[in-house]
């Protein structure tokens, strides 16, 4: 018997799994069709780039500054063991280029739009507001979800950019600054070491990340529960599994991009 | 008008409406009435095309909702709509100028000056002038609905529904809204669709009384033969008692 209801359990959970990756990929085609569908209101996703784009840049810079700064301390102290320190430009760069720089931005943007994204629109949800627009043949899908979306597809790619720059920028100033290397050795070990391959991979995480997070942030807020523990859920959740997402991902495209650009 | 034929909805294992059949008539107001939980806004809700029901169906002016096949084609019959909510659903990112607007600007493709001047006579004639710039969390109650019911009617629907208009409101304000529901119907000439459970109050706005109870419509009269009726679950109803075929869950 308790092997029955173990797998009764299991299969349920199974069942549940399925049934809300089905109705989260309806919701995600559905959105598409409505993002190519006419009229295209370009001052919603210029208002969206703004809430997830421009009000995001002092964070993710600060976060770049400090990130490239740690690279280059830690690059300076791995590397010394073998004596090569002059490469430290060269680790920053393509740390930041190929990895953290797409990663890390992600996950801020995650943490600070997308959960305003997911309360906002689970709060227009309980609130009757998207029943509101429905009621007046508005489709939200059309004026909530495609702005959000496309907005997370443009922005992050923009930060990811900032992010890498400033990182460069920081692991200089310590690289050169405080420890020591010389600027011309940092600057020419990162350009001769940086290929335009790398900066596409870091591109095409960036804009995959983007897509992840405005489809899960809109997702969660448009499917929350009822209440006030419902957009808590909906918020944690959209958290969670867009953060979890980003880096399940980073580890495939990560597989697939170096195969790729390998050959 | 609205046609709802044997219509049923099921949540789980929970049966919210069994083959509920209701007509409602052009030009006339129907409350449907009935205890918290019976399924009255889920009523509504089938009658926007927001639920789909599990069987039967219902008609809008003659188009089946029901059966519409998209959101476009459920949008076409929705363009016939007004909706009150019952905590107004105003917009919270939007003044009230630009709420009202919303629905014009969504839906047809004007001047500014022309969206502006529906905007301001439809806010004139609710006396809504000077909360043209505040937002909905710095308005009373009150207002908000007066602002939900402007958002509607600058639509010029052929039906309204109201769910609950009452919700919320002090005796005054409530009494307020049934003279601002009243003087909509004379002047716009919708017909109406009324949820609540505030009766006798809603009588002063609705010719026919519909109440739902157990899933069923267990009465659909005038409000005059709705109090004079022997039905015991309307009477407890009405007079509010504790006892009687209406159980409390």
């Amino acid at each position: 018997m308790p092997f029955v209801a173990a797998t009764e359990s299991i299969g349920r959970h199974v069942m549940d799994v399925s049934e809300n990756w089905g109705r989260s990929c309806i919701f995600l085609f559905r959105t598409l069709g409505q993002a190519v569908r006419p009229p295209y209101q370009f001052h919603l996703f210029i208002a969206q780039l703004l809430h997830i784009g421009a009000n995001s840049t002092l964070v993710i810079a600060l976060i770049g500054l400090f990130t490239g700064a740690v690279l280059a301390v830690q690059g300076e102290y791995t590397l010394a063991k073998f004596g090569a320190t002059a490469y430290v430009g060269s680790a920053v760069a393509l740390s930041l280029i190929r990895e953290l720089g797409p990663v890390l931005t992600a996950l801020m943007v995650i943490g600070r739009a997308g959960s305003a994204i997911t309360a906002e629109i689970g709060i227009m949800r309980i609130t009757e507001q998207i029943d509101a627009l429905r009621s007046m043949a508005v489709d939200p899908l059309k004026y909530l979800m495609v702005p959000r979306l496309l907005a997370g597809i443009i922005a992050v790619p923009l930060l990811t950019g900032m992010f890498i720059t400033v990182g460069i920028f920081g692991g200089y100033a310590v690289a050169v600054g405080l420890l020591g290397l010389s600027s011309g050795t940092f600057m020419t070990q990162m350009i001769s070491a940086v290929s335009s391959l790398d900066v596409y991979s870091g591109f095409i995480k960036a804009v995959v990340f983007g897509f992840i997070f405005g489809w899960v942030a809109c997702y969660k807020g448009y499917t929350c529960g009822f209440g006030a523990v419902g957009v808590n859920r909906a918020t944690t959740q959209s958290v969670v599994t867009a953060s979890v997402a980003v880096l399940v991902v980073d580890y495939f495209l990560t597989s697939i991009l170096t195969r790729v650009f390998m050959e | 008008m609205i046609s709802i034929r044997n219509v049923s909805k099921r949540f789980g294992p929970q049966v919210v409406l069994d083959r509920v059949s209701l007509e409602i008539e052009a030009g006339k107001a129907t409350a449907i009435v009935g205890p918290s939980g019976v399924g009255k806004s889920v009523l509504l809700k089938l009658i926007m095309g927001i639920m789909d029901p599990d069987e039967g169906e219902i008609l809008v002016c003659g188009e089946n909702i029901t059966r519409a096949r998209s959101e476009h084609e459920k949008n076409e019959i929705r363009a016939q709509l007004g909706v009150l909510f019952q905590s107004a659903a105003l917009f919270d990112s939007l003044t009230v100028y630009e709420n009202i607007a919303f629905p014009v600007e969504q839906r047809f493709s004007l001047a500014k000056e022309q969206v502006h001047k529906k905007v301001i006579d439809t806010a004139c004639s609710l006396s809504l002038e000077r909360y043209l710039l505040s937002y909905p969390e710095e308005i009373p109650m009150g207002v908000r609905k007066r602002v939900g019911l402007a958002r509607a009617l600058i639509m010029e629907p052929s039906i309204f529904l109201f769910d609950e208009p009452n919700t919320g409101l002090d005796p005054v304000v409530g009494q307020e809204v049934y003279d601002l529901i009243n003087h909509c119907r004379e002047r716009w000439g919708f017909t109406g669709v009324v949820i609540s459970h505030e009766i006798p109050e809603v009588f002063q706005v609705v010719d026919r009384v519909a109440m739902l109870l157990g899933g069923r419509v267990i009465e659909c009269c005038s409000p005059e033969e709705f109090i004079r009726t022997s039905n015991l679950a309307v009477q407890q109803f009405m007079k509010g008692l504790t006892d009687g075929p209406i159980k409390i869950q």
